[in-house]
C-alpha cells in the first residue's frame, strides 16, 4: 500500500528512486541498518565485515548474527545502495532498514532489568543454600539462628529488588479485582519470607529463606525465556515493517514533494513511479502503465492502465509513470474497508485459552484455598498461629507453580526457536498450540503457492532469432514479463539482437527497430496480435505474424512437497483463489488438490473458512494478499509470507521468512510435539502436587523436604521441555 | 567454629565478585548476540593483533 525502497513484494520496485532517498534520509543519523537474511556462521561474518570496511567511508561495522543484521557507522557520502551493492558482489542479500522504525532500546532494557534481576537472585540462592546445607546438616542453637540471621539479611533485600515484577504484576491484577498466576506466586513468596522471619526471632527450626530465594529464581528464569521469545519474534516484525517506508510523491506546482501518506487528502495528485504501490485510492489523470492488481485480487494478469481507470491502495504500477487523483484516502479507501471486514472477522473467532491460562484458572484459587483450609484447620486443632502460619506457607511453597512458570516458557522457547531456524516466525504465543490443532489447510493460490513471478513456458517452442530480439526489446523495461524473458534467454545462452532506437511506450510494451524494420513487444491489442486467455507477451518483427511468448507463475519451492506432506498427514487441502478458473484448476491439478474454487472474493474466502470452523474444523489459512487478509484474521491459526502485504502479516500469527514453503508441513508437527511437551509437564507437575502437597498439609513438610521437591519438580520440568530439539 | 568468623564473609565475597563480574558482562552488552559470538571465535580474524 505504500511505495517502498527494496521490497521483496514485487520484481519491479528496485527501479524506484526511492531507495536513494531512504538512504539519505538515514545518513543524517549516522548510522545505517541493513538486514541480512542469508548469513548464517562464522566466515559470513568476516566476509561482510571486512568487505563493509573496506568501502573508503566506512567507520565500522558489525554483524549481529542473532538478529541476522548489520550496523554500519559511516561518513556521509556513503550511501545505503552502494554498501547494499557491495554485499551483493560478495554474495549475500541485503535490505536497507528503517532505523526510524527499530526501536528496540526500550524492551531491550527491559531484558537486561530482567538478566539483573535474575542474576541477583542467583547469587542470593546460591549463597543462602550453602547456609542451609549446614542448618539442615544439624547446626543448631546459636550457630543456626546466626545462620538465619544472615540468610534474612541475604534474603530481604534480594527479594524486594528481584522479585519486584511479581509483586507489581500481582497488583496490577488484584487492583483490577482479577486473579493471575503472579498473585499465589506474590503470595508464597512473601508469606514464606514473613514466616521464617518470625521463626527466626523466636529462635524455630523452620526458615524457609532459600525456598523462597529458589522460587524467585526459577521463575524469573521462566519470564526471561519468555521475553527472549518475545522480544526475537517483535524485533523481526519490526524489521518486516521497516523494509516498507510510508512516503508518496505528492505534486506540488508540478513538483513531486515526498509526503508521508497520512497527511494526503481527497484531491491531491499524487505521482506514483514505475514499481510503486499506489498509497491512496484514485483514478488516473495523466499517463499509461500496467497495473498488477495480484496482491488484491489475486489475478495473475496486469490490466492495462490509462486515464480515467480507478485505481485501489496497493496495486502496483508497473511501466509508465502515472499521476492519480485522490478520491478516497484513510477511513474511506478499500485498504481501511478491508481492515474492517478483518475487524469482523477476528471479533467472531472464538477468544482461544492458551493450556497454560487454562492451568492458571484453575491453579490460582487452587492454591490459595489449599493454604488457607491449612491455616484453619491447624489453628482450629493446635491453636498454634505460628504452626499453622508456618503449614500454609509450606503448602504455597511446595505448589510453587514451577511447571507453568518454567516449564510452558522453555518448550515454547525451544520450539520457537526450533522454526525460527527453519524460517518461521511466530508472532502469537498461542499460535504454536493452535498449530497443533489444525485438520484444513487452505492456500491461497497467487504469491502463496505461487511465487508470483512469471516464468516463460516451453521456450525450446520458440525461435533464437524470435528471442534474441524480445530479449534486446525486453532489456530495457523493468516490466516483470520483460524481465522475466531476458533472464530465460540469458540462461539457454543467447544474446541480444541488434536492435536500435529502443523506445518503451508505457501500458503497452517496447518497440525499436532491427534493420530498419519495425520490431515491437508487448500486449496484444498493441502488436496486433490476438490475446490468449493466460499470460502472455507479442512480438512482432515488421508485418511478420505475432509471437506470444507464455508465462505461467512458477510454483514456490516446496510447494508440492508441503502439500504432498500435509495430505499424507491426513490434512485436508483446500486452495482458495481471486484469479480465473482454468489458472486455478491447472495448479490444484498439478498439486493433487481435489477441492478449490475460483475467483473467490474476500468475503467468500472468509466465508468459506467461517463455514469450515462452524463445521468443528480448525482451519489453517496461508495467504499473501489483501484479499486473504480476512480470511487469514478468521482461521483457527494463519501463515503468511514475509513478502505478504503489510495487512496480511498483521492478521497472520506466524510469518514465513524465507522462499520456502516447506517449513509449514514441519511446524504443524513441531507444534504438535510441544503441545504434547506441554501437556506431559502438566501431568508431571500434578503428580509431584499429589505427593507432596499431603506430606506439606500434614505437617511433615521441613525446608529440606520443600527445596528438594521444588528443585527437583523445576529440573524435570525444564529437562522434559528441553527433550523437543 | 570461630573459622565461621571468616569463611562466611569470604564466601559472601568470593559470590559477590562472581556478581560483580556477571553484572560488568551485561553492561558491555555481552548477552546481545549470543549466536553472533558463539561463531566469532572460530574465524581467525585479528588473531595476531587486536581489533584497532
Amino acid at each position: 500500500m505504500v511505495e517502498h525502497a527494496r521490497p521483496a513484494a514485487c520484481p519491479a520496485c528496485s527501479v524506484s528512486g526511492l531507495a536513494e532517498d531512504v538512504a539519505q534520509a538515514d545518513l543524517d543519523k549516522g548510522q545505517i541498518l541493513l538486514s541480512l537474511p542469508t548469513i548464517h556462521c562464522a566466515a559470513c561474518i568476516s566476509a561482510v565485515e571486512r568487505g563493509l570496511s573496506g568501502v573508503p567511508g566506512v567507520k565500522s561495522a558489525r554483524v549481529n548474527l542473532t538478529l541476522k543484521r548489520a550496523s554500519i557507522e559511516a561518513a556521509a557520502n556513503v550511501t545505503t545502495e552502494q554498501l547494499i551493492d557491495v554485499l551483493d558482489g560478495l554474495g549475500y542479500e541485503a535490505h536497507e532498514l528503517d532505523a526510524g522504525l527499530l526501536s528496540t532500546t526500550a524492551s531491550e532494557k527491559a531484558g537486561r532489568d530482567l538478566l539483573l534481576r535474575l542474576a541477583v537472585s542467583g547469587f542470593a540462592m546460591m549463597n543462602v543454600m550453602l547456609l542451609s546445607v549446614s542448618v539442615w546438616s544439624g547446626a543448631v542453637d546459636a550457630t543456626r539462628d546466626l545462620f538465619h540471621w544472615i540468610s534474612a539479611a541475604i534474603t530481604l533485600p534480594t527479594i524486594a529488588f528481584s522479585a519486584q515484577p511479581f509483586f507489581k504484576n500481582a497488583w496490577t491484577a488484584l487492583s483490577k479485582g482479577r486473579l493471575n498466576m503472579d498473585v499465589p506466586i506474590s503470595l508464597a513468596i512473601g508469606l514464606a519470607v514473613v514466616t521464617s522471619l518470625w521463626e527466626t526471632m523466636l529462635s524455630g527450626e523452620h526458615a524457609y529463606f532459600d525456598a523462597a530465594l529458589a522460587l524467585t529464581f526459577f521463575l524469573l528464569t521462566g519470564r526471561y525465556l519468555d521475553y527472549r521469545t518475545r522480544s526475537i519474534a517483535r524485533s523481526a516484525a519490526e524489521e518486516l515493517a521497516a523494509l516498507e517506508v510510508p512516503r508518496a510523491f505528492k505534486l506540488v506546482d508540478g513538483e513531486p514533494i515526498e509526503t508521508p501518506i497520512a497527511e494526503l487528502t481527497v484531491g491531491d495528485h499524487i505521482l506514483v513511479k514505475p514499481g510503486g504501490r499506489m498509497p491512496v485510492d484514485g483514478e488516473i489523470i495523466e499517463g499509461q502503465s500496467e497495473i498488477d492488481r495480484s496482491l488484491l485480487t489475486g489475478e495473475t494478469l496486469p490490466v492495462f492502465a490509462e486515464q480515467g481507470l480507478q485505481v485501489s491502495t496497493g496495486e502496483i504500477n508497473l511501466t509508465g509513470p502515472l499521476i492519480i487523483r485522490a478520491t478516497a484516502v484513510g477511513k474511506e479507501s478499500s485498504l481501511y474497508r478491508m481492515a474492517e471486514l478483518v475487524a469482523v472477522a477476528e471479533s467472531g473467532r472464538n477468544r482461544y485459552t492458551s493450556l497454560a491460562d487454562g492451568a492458571a484458572k484453575l491453579y490460582a484459587p487452587g492454591v490459595h484455598i489449599l493454604s488457607a483450609l491449612s491455616f484453619v484447620g491447624w489453628y482450629l486443632y493446635s491453636g498454634d498461629m505460628r504452626t499453622a502460619l508456618n503449614i500454609a506457607a509450606a503448602v504455597l511453597i511446595i505448589t510453587c507453580p514451577c511447571a507453568l512458570g518454567l516449564a510452558v516458557p522453555a518448550v515454547t522457547t525451544a520450539a520457537s526457536g526450533r522454526l525460527f531456524k527453519k524460517g518461521m516466525l511466530i508472532k502469537d504465543s498461542t499460535a504454536l498450540e493452535r498449530m497443533a490443532e489444525v485438520d484444513t489447510v487452505v492456500f491461497d493460490k497467487t504469491g502463496t503457492l505461487t511465487s508470483g513471478f512469471p516464468v516463460l513456458q516451453d521456450i525450446g517452442t520458440y525461435g533464437d532469432q524470435d528471442l534474441s530480439v524480445a530479449m534486446a526489446l525486453a532489456s530495457g523495461s523493468s516490466h516483470p514479463l520483460a524481465k522475466s524473458l531476458v533472464e530465460a534467454s540469458k540462461q539457454s545462452g543467447l544474446t541480444p539482437a541488434s536492435v536500435e532506437d529502443l523506445r518503451e511506450v508505457p501500458g503497452y510494451g517496447t518497440e525499436g527497430l532491427l534493420n530498419g524494420q519495425r520490431v515491437r513487444l508487448g500486449r496484444a491489442v498493441w502488436v496486433g496480435a490476438k490475446a490468449l486467455p493466460t499470460t502472455a507477451t507479442y512480438l512482432q518483427i515488421g508485418d511478420a505474424a505475432p509471437v506470444a511468448f507464455r508465462f505461467v507463475d512458477a510454483l514456490r519451492p516446496g510447494a508440492a512437497e508441503t502439500v504432498a506432506s500435509l495430505k499424507a498427514a491426513g490434512k485436508e487441502v483446500i486452495l482458495l483463489s481471486g484469479d480465473t478458473a482454468p489458472a486455478v484448476e491447472a495448479l490444484a491439478t498439478q498439486l493433487g488438490i481435489d477441492q478449490w474454487a475460483a475467483e473467490a472474493l474476500p468475503e467468500d474466502k472468509v466465508n468459506r473458512v467461517q463455514n469450515l470452523s462452524s463445521n468443528g474444523k480448525h482451519v489453517l489459512m496461508v495467504g499473501d494478499g489483501l484479499n486473504d487478509t480476512a480470511a487469514l484474521a478468521a482461521a483457527h491459526v494463519s501463515i503468511s509470507p514475509a513478502t505478504a502485504l503489510d495487512a496480511a502479516r498483521v492478521a497472520a500469527d506466524i510469518v514465513l521468512l524465507g522462499n520456502d514453503l516447506e517449513p509449514i508441513a514441519e511446524a504443524v508437527e513441531t507444534a504438535k510435539s510441544a503441545t504434547r511437551r506441554i501437556r506431559e509437564n502438566f501431568q508431571i507437575a500434578t503428580v509431584y502436587n499429589v505427593i507432596a502437597v499431603p506430606i506439606a498439609i500434614i505437617g511433615l513438610a521441613t525446608p529440606l523436604v520443600a527445596a528438594l521437591a521444588m528443585s527437583a519438580s523445576s529440573i524435570t520440568v525444564s529437562l522434559n521441555a528441553l527433550r523437543l530439539r | 567454629m570461630e573459622m565461621l568468623v571468616y569463611l562466611i564473609p569470604i564466601s559472601l565475597f568470593l559470590g559477590g565478585l562472581g556478581l560483580l563480574a556477571f553484572l560488568w558482562t551485561l553492561k558491555n552488552r555481552q548477552y546481545e548476540d549470543p549466536e553472533g559470538d558463539s561463531q566469532r571465535f572460530l574465524s581467525g580474524d585479528w588473531d595476531d593483533k587486536p581489533k584497532p
